[in-house]
């Protein structure tokens, strides 16, 4: 099987899949379980001030969306950075850099907008023998209201000043990790990189209220009758995660600052995801939080077949994808598809029928000659791809070219019809 | 044999005689036999279950049921927790949406037609699906429907089974006076007399009943049977409409020797009977049984025997099994209880002096017999004519709205053509006929 051992920012790991910084990194018995189940690294969960321990909330922490048959399909926490001491996880950590000399070791920290502390507590850590920094921009409950996590992450001057003193106070290499919790990605991104960050990881999770208790009518889930808003995550973020990934992947300003990639990775196929939209790594916390540790089994050999079968090398699918990802105005507009049913696979549901008659274009049939029969009309058909994606039956219904390959390539830009063409 | 108490006990002991007894098992035996035939769906496997409904447009399976359930659309609710919703989605078309969710041969309706057999060979449980929703609402007794303003019309309802139950209510629903008159001690009809004792428990059909007749304006008078203690003339003077929902009371005859010997009965006598026995143990059956017939009575009193403690029970259709009437699951679930099925074999005599012995079978191949301490009798029935009345094949003719060839009489359910002996079509031709009834009321 294709060779996983992974390099990100020049430290190795036998696979790029760490576990993200959240709670299967609170501690050493976690963290030697996952490295004992496989895992190429962890960015241990978040290390804060010397002084009182955080305090969590003892009543709920996390809530899902699920579906019937109670897949998780989305999560929020409202969980705050470790509760246990410094030095109690200075020491796992020195101990775990010591047992796990082949594993990556990152430590995420989160400190308040104050030169003198990241001063004194980076290298602190650092003396563990931790491989890198994790600065926490990101959390969007709890210590953002501290004046930390999500409301530095938010104020790309902010970002830039912290990292700019993590870069002083640490001779190991600084990821900054990115809140998704902006119009753009881009600013956020671009200012570690002016305060010298080596890499970014993202996306933090997204501010979030999951749902109201239909009983009490109040918000769901509370603590003592209130509730606050958590950070979203899991398998419904991943869209939201990829586009902010490919954005800093494809531009030219920001192309060349390393990504590591979150956000809802479940199987080797969203890492694919990751890596070919720019990520070199990636990281995952809710998969594991619902599954357990094992599911690295797939990640790894799903990822190590899927490169055997497409003769690649880990580092050739790295960024594969991005230069598809362009802006719409560049999508060429003479490029024509009709979607095609296959009437051997067709169950004749009929949802099709009437997702177009009654919310699209009124293209596809539902009776020819008195008989129950879905086709298209190509005369109607725009080519939205709506039937394809709520098809139930895999590949019944698929996209086909009617364009002429020869046909000039006409894109927005362009376009007779917008007032703002290039005339060149 | 025949009898009507079913406390008689007759032990014949010796080769000559049959051996016909009861408590052949246990009593616990018996109460593990007649349990529910399906366990209803928990939460969790109804939730399961009903994301597996893709929605369809203009579904089949809405199309394959003959009362018109939105089947999409109840099992929608279903799935956002909504079982009020649901329940009143299948009961506004079905009143007996209860009953029919666990006596519907379903693998020939709703489920035959659900597409995911073309997906993966196995459909949605809409039947199961259905008695989740419709179960706790009726239990409950949570009235899901309300009566317009009152018509000052008065309809007779001749017959408590579903058929006449199913006309009632709606009509009673519209804005009309009803009043039941049935045959038995119990409403309810075949649903109470008729289907097999574990596909309804725990008297689910008089909880029915009750839910029914919860919406008023529906007076019931029991031990009332047409032609003895009222006649269609009375009823035509004395009501705006009559409703015939009479069924089929007359067993059909098998025509052939040896019919009169003790120990031929017929199925529906001994299923009544059975059905209104609180201890099944005191039931006597036969050691070995000889069922004849194709239909659903035939199945329903072959695995019945055998439930009882019957050891060998036979089932003997004249024709192939593509002409059977029983479904296919039906048959299945007979072979699985242990009952032997013979096709294309009419019977020609039937063996025995005073008590049967034995019948014997006429094919195309020659002749056999088979040993029988019991030979049931399941070929179908039939009515008596009424007066004035068009038949065909002894079947009452009805128009689109169930209208008879008699000004102002409509019928529904087995006794007219079309009925094809279901509890779901009998209650759809009541509600057609209630509508169309309705209709006639407000015009005239």
């Amino acid at each position: 099987m294709a060779d996983l051992t992974s390099t990100f920012l020049g430290i190795t790991s036998p696979n790029p899949f760490w576990l993200a910084s959240a709670p299967p990194t609170d501690k050493a018995y976690n963290v030697n379980r996952a490295f004992e189940a496989g895992w190429g690294g962890v960015v241990w969960k978040t290390l804060g001030e010397e002084g009182p321990p955080i305090v969590n909330v003892s009543g709920p922490r996390y809530s899902a969306i699920h579906s019937n048959d109670r897949r998780v399909i989305g999560f929020n926490n409202i969980e705050l950075i470790t509760d246990r001491p410094l030095q109690t996880n200075l020491e796992e950590i020195r101990q775990i850099k010591r047992d796990w000399p082949d594993r990556a070791v990152v430590v995420s920290v989160m400190l308040p907008m104050n030169e003198a502390s990241w001063a004194k507590h980076l290298p602190m850590i650092e003396d563990t023998g931790a491989d890198a920094f994790e600065l926490n921009f990101g959390c969007p409950h709890g210590m953002s209201e501290r004046g930390m996590g999500a409301a530095v992450g938010q104020v790309p001057e902010y970002i830039q000043m912290a990292t700019e003193w993590a870069k002083t106070a640490a001779s190991i290499p600084v990821i900054v990790k990115l809140t998704p919790n902006v119009a753009s990605i881009l600013p956020p991104a671009r200012a570690a990189m002016d305060g010298g960050a080596d890499a970014v990881s993202l996306i933090n999770t997204i501010n979030s209220i999951m749902r109201v208790n239909y009983d009490t009518l109040t918000m769901y889930p509370t603590t003592d009758g209130m509730g606050t808003h958590g950070g979203y995550c899991g398998e419904a973020v991943k869209p939201i995660a990829l586009n902010m990934v490919a954005e800093i992947a494809r531009t030219r300003e920001t192309s060349s600052i390393p990504i590591s990639g979150i956000g809802g990775v479940t199987d080797w196929r969203d890492a694919v995801d990751f890596l070919a939209l720019g990520a070199s790594n990636v990281q995952v916390c809710t998969a594991a939080m619902v599954y357990g540790f094992k599911i690295i089994d797939d990640l790894v050999d799903g990822l190590g077949t899927f490169l055997d079968d497409k003769g690649l090398e880990l580092k050739d699918l790295i960024g594969h994808a991005v230069p598809s990802v362009t802006d719409w105005q560049h999508l060429n507009l003479n490029y024509v598809e009709k979607a095609v049913i296959d009437q051997d696979l067709c169950i004749k549901c009929g949802r099709c029928h009437i997702v177009c008659e009654e919310t699209s274009h009124q293209a596809i049939t539902h009776t020819v000659d008195g008989e129950r029969h879905f086709e298209v009309i190509d005369d109607e058909c725009v080519g939205c791809n709506l039937c394809v994606s709520i098809c139930p039956v895999d590949s019944c219904i698929t996209m086909k070219q009617t364009s002429d390959d020869a046909a000039e390539k006409l894109a927005w830009t362009a376009h007779p019809n917008n007032p703002m063409r290039n005339t060149e | 044999m025949r009898r009507t108490d079913g406390r008689e006990t007759v032990v014949r002991v010796t080769s000559q005689q049959p051996d016909v007894r009861d408590h052949r098992l246990s009593r616990d035996e018996i109460e593990a036999n007649f349990a529910d035939l399906h366990a209803p769906l928990s939460r969790s496997e109804a939730l399961i279950e009903a994301d597996r409904c893709y929605f369809c447009f203009d579904a089949p399976c809405t199309q394959a049921c003959p009362t018109d359930i939105d089947i999409p659309g109840f099992i929608q609710k279903i799935r956002s927790d909504n079982i009020r919703g649901s329940a009143q989605t299948i009961l506004r078309e079905n009143i007996m949406g209860g009953m029919c969710a666990r006596v519907c041969p379903t693998e020939v309706l709703c489920e035959e037609a659900c597409v995911r057999n073309t997906h993966e060979e196995k459909p949605v449980e809409i039947g199961l699906l259905q008695r989740y929703a419709t179960d706790p609402i009726i239990e409950a007794g949570t009235q899901l429907f309300t009566r317009a303003t009152s018509s000052n019309k008065r309809v007779a309802v001749v017959g408590g089974g579903p058929a006449g139950l199913s006309c009632a209510h709606r009509l009673a629903t519209l804005g009309h006076e009803v009043v039941v008159f049935n045959r038995d001690d119990k409403l309810g009809g075949l649903n109470e007399y008729g289907i097999a004792a574990y596909k309804t428990v725990n008297d689910f059909a008089q909880t029915e009943v009750d839910y029914i007749l919860s919406i008023e304006g529906i007076e019931v008078r029991n031990h009332c049977a047409l032609g003895e203690d009222v006649s269609l003339d009375d009823l035509r003077s004395e009501f705006d409409a009559v409703f015939l929902g009479i069924g089929l009371s007359k067993a059909n005859d098998l025509g052939i020797e040896g019919e009169d010997k003790d120990g031929v009965v017929n199925a529906i006598e001994y299923i009544a009977n059975l059905r209104q026995t609180e201890d099944k143990t005191t039931l006597p059956i036969g050691k070995t049984v000889v069922v004849i017939g194709g239909g659903m009575t035939a199945i329903d009193i072959a695995v019945q025997s055998r439930l009882l403690g019957a050891e060998q029970v036979h089932m003997v259709y004249r024709r192939g099994p593509d002409k059977m009437t029983a479904s296919a699951f039906e048959q299945a679930l007979a072979q699985t209880s242990g009952v032997t099925i013979h096709h294309r074999a009419p019977p020609s005599r039937i063996l025995g002096d005073e008590f049967v012995t034995g019948v014997e079978f006429k094919t195309d191949t020659g002749e056999f017999v088979l040993y029988a301490d019991m030979v049931f009798k399941a070929i179908g029935q039939h009515t008596d004519g009424i007066e004035g009345l068009t038949l065909e094949n002894g079947r009452i003719v009805v128009d689109d709205g169930q209208m008879t060839s008699l000004e102002g009489v409509w019928a529904g359910g087995d006794c007219v053509v079309g009925g094809d002996d279901l509890t779901v079509s009998a209650v759809q031709h009541g509600k057609l006929a209630a509508i169309d009834i309705d209709r006639r009321l407000r015009e005239g």
